[in-house]
């Protein structure tokens, strides 16, 4: 990635900071949905 | 900081690093996915027999994701129009954050994913007619009418009334005529509302190359359709208490608020107007009734909920 202003760089990294954490957040938000529905599913006896 | 945002587009950045959360947030129009979340909701509350809350929150989620998908897919394929049109040239793949090629990845993982993790909590009932409502936005609405008939609002809106008939088939595992109905109410309640948008949007749309009624019919022949739409609304509405799906708080939250529809779509239709129909008040009728459908929306499905908790 070519650099750019120093602001711009200050910019992508926020940028990127906010898409990682989102990125966090949904996949152990879908990992526990995910793993709730295994036991619901399981305690209804099957799928 | 919006200098240093709106620089990255052309300073040889990727379009991946110039994009934030809330960009691909905006993607899925999340204001649309509001308004689909709570009649699914509803249509989920009100239907015979239990569902587990996990798996109640499970299938309002696939419902909002696959909304949402459907709206990404939309912006994907829009993206020539959007850019011509004052009200959206700042979405994210117009303004150049998101490049086009990932928008459409975007859409297509959220809508796939929506549909097997619907299938895989509630049933095949549930999941075949999320997976009908995204293809129909997309497809139907989106790629095949949209741009060629002013008819597109009137049958692509069915894609936005697909959700009651998912929320209750989740539950139950088939549809009934409950949802049928209230299926047919979005259905019916969508032109109103969007032309009342376009009366004063046109601009947009006819710079746009959109035929929206307004840019083809003229705002005349709009107000008058608008009109005859809450005319028809009214009754069927009211449907569902006449056939005893439904007790009288639905029906008479109905009634009282489709007649109310109907004397703003009568005030819209005697706006005040020259002789080519401009109206001569900034379209101040039209405003409010766009205003007073959503309102109209929401309590009418709250309506319907609060009569199957009290009945």
């Amino acid at each position: 990635m070519a650099r750019g202003r120093p602001e711009e760089d200050a910019e992508l990294q926020k940028r990127r900071r906010g898409r990682n954490i989102a990125m966090l957040v949904v996949l152990l938000g879908l990992a526990l949905l995910f793993y709730l529905i295994a036991m619901v599913k399981m305690s209804q006896g099957g799928g | 900081m919006k200098e240093a945002a709106a620089s990255l587009a052309f300073s040889g950045t990727t379009t991946l690093d110039a994009s934030s959360a809330r960009d691909w947030l905006e993607l899925l129009k999340p204001r649309v996915v509001a308004l689909v979340v709570f009649t699914g909701l509803v249509g989920l509350m009100v239907a015979p027999g239990h569902l587990h809350p996990v798996l109640a929150f499970t299938a309002v989620l696939c419902i909002a994701v696959a909304a949402g998908a459907a709206g990404a897919l939309n912006m994907w394929y829009e993206r020539d129009l959007d850019a011509r049109m004052r009200r959206t040239a700042a979405r994210p793949i117009p303004a150049g954050r998101i490049a086009p090629g990932q928008a459409l990845g975007f859409g297509l993982t959220l809508a796939a994913g929506s549909v097997v993790v619907m299938a895989l909590a509630t049933n095949a009932v549930a999941a075949g007619v999320l997976a009908l409502s995204i293809v129909f936005y997309v497809l139907v609405y989106t790629v095949w009418l949209k741009r060629r008939t002013p008819q597109n609002i009137v049958i692509g809106g069915a894609a936005g009334a697909f959700p009651p008939v998912i929320g209750w088939a989740a539950v139950t595992g088939h549809v009934g005529l409950l949802p049928v109905l209230m299926f047919l109410v979005v259905f019916l309640w969508t032109p109103p509302h969007f032309w009342a948008l376009s009366l004063w949007a046109h601009g947009d749309y006819a710079r746009a190359g959109v035929p929206m009624l307004p840019v083809v019919a003229g705002a005349r022949a709009t107000r008058r359709q608008i009109f005859l739409y809450t005319l028809i609304l009214l009754p069927l509405s009211v449907l569902p208490w006449a056939l005893h799906l439904t007790g009288p708080v639905y029906g008479v939250a109905a009634a009282a608020l489709g007649a109310w529809f109907v004397v703003a779509a009568w005030r819209v239709l005697r706006d005040a107007q020259d002789t080519a129909g401009v109206s001569l008040t900034r379209d101040a009728p039209a405003k409010a009734l766009f205003r007073y459908s959503l309102l109209y929306l929401f309590v009418l499905f709250a309506a319907l909920a609060m009569d199957r908790l009290v009945g």
